[in-house]
């Protein structure tokens, strides 16, 4: 049994991370489907702390942390090293970050990643704000949800800002292939890690992966969550090839779901349901509502099919 | 090979021989001419690396940090701002023993901002980590930065070239350029034990907790002494290759019988070289102390430098606001209580204010006459002593 | 040869540290109705569910963390959680 999980983790058991953490599922999916031929740049967050711990690690592919802001230039670094000495053979460079190392404070080295074109695939957890340091805001925190740093309160309603739209910025540099995933279809996600990996040039991956404790939801339910993200229309999942959608996961009319669904089960929307919250979740709705018609979510036809 | 070219080309030149397979920097004033020339080594093919036009000084270190974890010899330049905006990258290169060869080509910090040369950014990072080298003419920066990558490499801690902004990075000289063959036949080849590679998977930079942090920095420190006696080797061997010697960890300059020795760091050493010859010629036995690694400090070399007796003027381009010179501290830090000389310090050229030979003649009566420890400014400007605000 | 700590850290090394401490409940694998789906085995946090053969998965206890996802998700009802003996379940 030893040997028989040596072959399925290149992240291993062991690490310390929440009980039914999100990230775990989508790291250790993306190491799965990516191979042992990979070297990883992993910024600073939970995922790096969590797998680090000296004097153990989880990782069984060479990994390296620098810093919070700067996997994508230690990625870049490696891919122009590597090249330079003739030993970029039979190995792909991963970066890999959390949703604030690469929206927030990691926005600098990225772009300069993606504008130079190094072939490295860039991995964005999105967990949907700074989970490390204790459930704070980043970028890409939703609106109307409560962080430390964005409580409810008289004057509040939780976070008055929306999710940076991440893929658009990296489509908008040129990246040749970008695509947002979800913990809750393993399947596509590996398949898209693996055409990311074939891809010559930059790739972005944007992995919605629930946070047990910031979100304030049962250990159980973390890739349920993810799927409810989904099927409210909330977190499309897309592929976008040069710059054109070529895929989009798409909700079946009886599976597509009210905001409230995927909302009321998480404490950092609790106070949504209160007196004079309807307000807000009719914003969120909007939201939901203008993926749907903007990327075409619903359908008959199956899963995974081209959008136009 | 004799070139007569600007300091800035003369480095890029010798770094170009030193063949490093990653060069990538990010341009500031007045590193700019070296990051030029290297980009037209590369476009001549002269310089086969790989070469990343980077989008800011953090990413410049952050690339070559990625380049030399994977094995790769990797150079950067900055200055001023650009080595502040680099700082947690630096710390990170050199705890993670990285050896990276960078030289910054000193220039004042913000505000007010201000492009021309003083030391404070690279003395402001005394504390990463890194070996810190300051080099007094173009000649010497060729040739210690092809000593940096050999001591960088030997002791897997990352070096900084120093050299003035401006004084020397802009300034045609003479300089002896090594051939290509000779550089090689000097420094050899990169090779580490170990780097990242799926072929010998392991994992750089965990996190390390109260259990083993102070150990890994302990390391460092045993590493950054000993690096003292690789600096030495290395110029030594440096002088046997090709007959120049720059001093090691420092330099005296007319020491023996000096009764007012004069300290520093960088280019202001030639100007005080000259006042200490026209010095004794009207009778002051003064005698120069060139400190030219500046981290690991020579406290050893210092205290043998001087003694108790002399009246020490250190002059420096830098300053810890609230205290003296740097520098200054560190001389001091040599000795302990009755055997120290008389130490001042003398804050000089901050911004790029011109320090003469007269600025060095003055301080030096001034110490004969006065021999008191002091913190003094130099040659400031009287009608700004009262503000410019009306 | 320097000396270093931290620098080269092994790979996989966190098998060494076993979280079983951890949990309150296990996942009990019947291995009556398995489909082979796989949702249990790709969706655990740990990489600690087992594949035997097509239709028929297990747990390694060392590491189980009790989060209860393989049993949330599995669409037959084939996994059943079991509290920890001087456990309480709770609410």
């Amino acid at each position: 049994m030893e040997k028989e999980r040596k072959l399925i983790n290149l992240m291993e058991p062991g690490h310390t991370g929440c009980a039914g953490c999100g990230q775990a599922i989508g790291a250790r999916l993306v190491l799965k489907a990516a191979g042992p031929r990979v070297i990883v740049a992993n910024a600073t967050g939970c995922l790096e702390v969590y797998t680090t711990r000296y004097p153990h690690s989880s990782w069984e592919v060479p990994w390296i942390h620098s810093l919070f802001e700067n996997a994508s230039a230690v990625a870049a670094g490696m891919e122009v090293a590597l090249k330079a000495m003739g030993r970029y053979d039979n190995v792909k460079i991963i970066a890999q970050a959390g949703d604030g190392g690469t929206a927030d404070i990691g926005m600098g080295c990225i772009s300069g990643m993606w504008e130079r074109g190094h072939e490295v695939m860039y991995v964005c957890y999105d967990n949907e704000g700074y989970m490390n340091t204790g459930y704070q805001r980043s970028g890409l925190t939703p609106l109307g949800a409560r962080t430390t740093t964005s409580p409810p309160g008289a004057f509040s309603w939780g976070n008055l800002t929306h999710k940076k739209n991440m893929p658009m910025i990296a489509v908008a540099h040129g990246v040749p292939y970008v695509a947002t995933a979800s913990v809750s279809e393993p399947r596509d996600l590996m398949r898209k890690v693996k055409k990311a990996m074939e891809v010559c040039g930059p790739s972005y991956i944007q992995i919605l992966v629930p946070c047990v404790p910031g979100w304030g939801i049962e250990s159980k339910l973390s890739i349920h969550m993810a799927r409810l993200a989904v099927e409210t229309c909330l977190f499309p999942i897309l592929e976008i090839e040069n710059g054109k959608i070529t895929r989009v996961k798409r909700i079946k009319p009886d599976e597509l779901k009210p905001v409230t669904e995927y909302l009321k089960p998480q404490k950092r929307f609790a106070h949504l349901f209160r007196e004079g919250g309807e307000e807000e979740i009719k914003r969120i709705q909007d939201i939901a509502d203008r993926n749907l018609r903007e990327f075409n979510l619903v359908s008959d036809v199956d899963d995974l099919s081209s959008s136009q | 090979m004799r070139m007569i070219v600007e300091g800035s080309v003369a480095v890029a030149e010798a770094v170009g021989r030193c063949r490093p397979q990653v060069a990538c920097a990010y341009p500031i004033t007045p590193q700019t001419h070296i990051v030029e020339h290297l980009a037209k080594m590369v476009s001549e093919g002269r310089l086969k690396a790989g070469f990343v036009l980077a989008e800011s000084e953090f990413g410049a270190a952050s690339i070559v940090l990625g380049a030399s974890a994977v094995g790769a010899r990797a150079y950067t330049a900055t200055s001023s701002q650009g080595l502040l905006l680099m700082s947690e990258v630096i710390f990170n290169i050199a705890g993670l023993r990285l050896p990276v060869v960078m030289t910054c080509a000193n220039r004042a910090v913000s505000a007010p901002i201000n492009i021309w040369n003083d030391q404070q950014d690279a003395v402001s990072l005394r504390d990463t980590g890194w070996i810190i080298l300051f080099v007094e003419d173009n000649q010497e920066a060729v040739d210690t930065h092809i000593q940096a990558f050999m001591i960088a490499e030997e002791l897997m801690i990352p070096v900084m070239v120093c050299m003035d902004g401006y004084v020397l990075t802009h300034t045609m000289e003479p300089v002896e350029m090594p051939s290509q063959e000779e550089v090689d036949d000097f420094l050899p080849p990169y090779s580490p034990s170990y780097y990242l590679d799926p072929d010998d998977p392991f994992t750089m930079g965990a996190m390390v907790g109260p259990d083993a942090y102070m150990e890994s920095r302990f390391h460092l420190h045993m590493d950054m002494m000993e690096a003292r006696s690789t600096i030495s080797r290395v110029a030594l061997g440096f002088q046997q290759k090709f007959g120049r010697y720059h001093g090691d960890l420092v330099d005296g300059y007319l020491l023996d019988d000096a009764e007012i020795v004069l300290v520093s760091m960088g280019s202001l050493l030639g100007t005080m070289r000259e006042a200490a010859e026209r010095l004794r010629k009207d009778g002051l036995k003064v005698g120069i102390l060139k400190v030219r690694c500046f981290r690991p400090f020579p406290k050893e070399r210092v205290h043998a430098a001087l003694r108790p007796g002399q009246v020490v003027g250190v002059v420096e381009k830098d300053i810890s606001l609230g205290l003296e010179g740097t520098l200054c501290s560190e001389i001091r830090s040599a000795f302990c209580g009755e055997d120290s000389p008389d130490i001042s310090s003398f804050i000089v050229g901050l911004g790029g204010r011109d320090v003469t030979v007269e600025d060095i003649i003055s301080i030096a009566w001034d110490l004969r006459s006065n021999p008191a420890c002091r913190v003094e400014f130099r040659g400031l400007r009287e009608d700004l002593m009262k503000g410019d605000e009306g | 040869m320097r000396i270093f700590v931290g620098r080269r850290v092994k790979p996989g090394s966190s098998l060494e540290n076993t979280t079983r401490a951890w949990r309150g409940k296990h996942p009990h694998y019947k291995q009556k109705d398995c489909i082979g789906c796989q949702r249990c085995f790709l969706g655990c946090p740990e990489g600690c569910v087992y594949q035997m053969d097509k239709k028929r998965f297990d747990v390694n206890l060392d590491y189980c963390k009790g989060c209860g996802i393989c049993a949330f998700e599995c669409p037959v009802e084939d996994i059943d959680m079991v509290l920890e003996t001087g456990c309480e379940d709770q609410p």
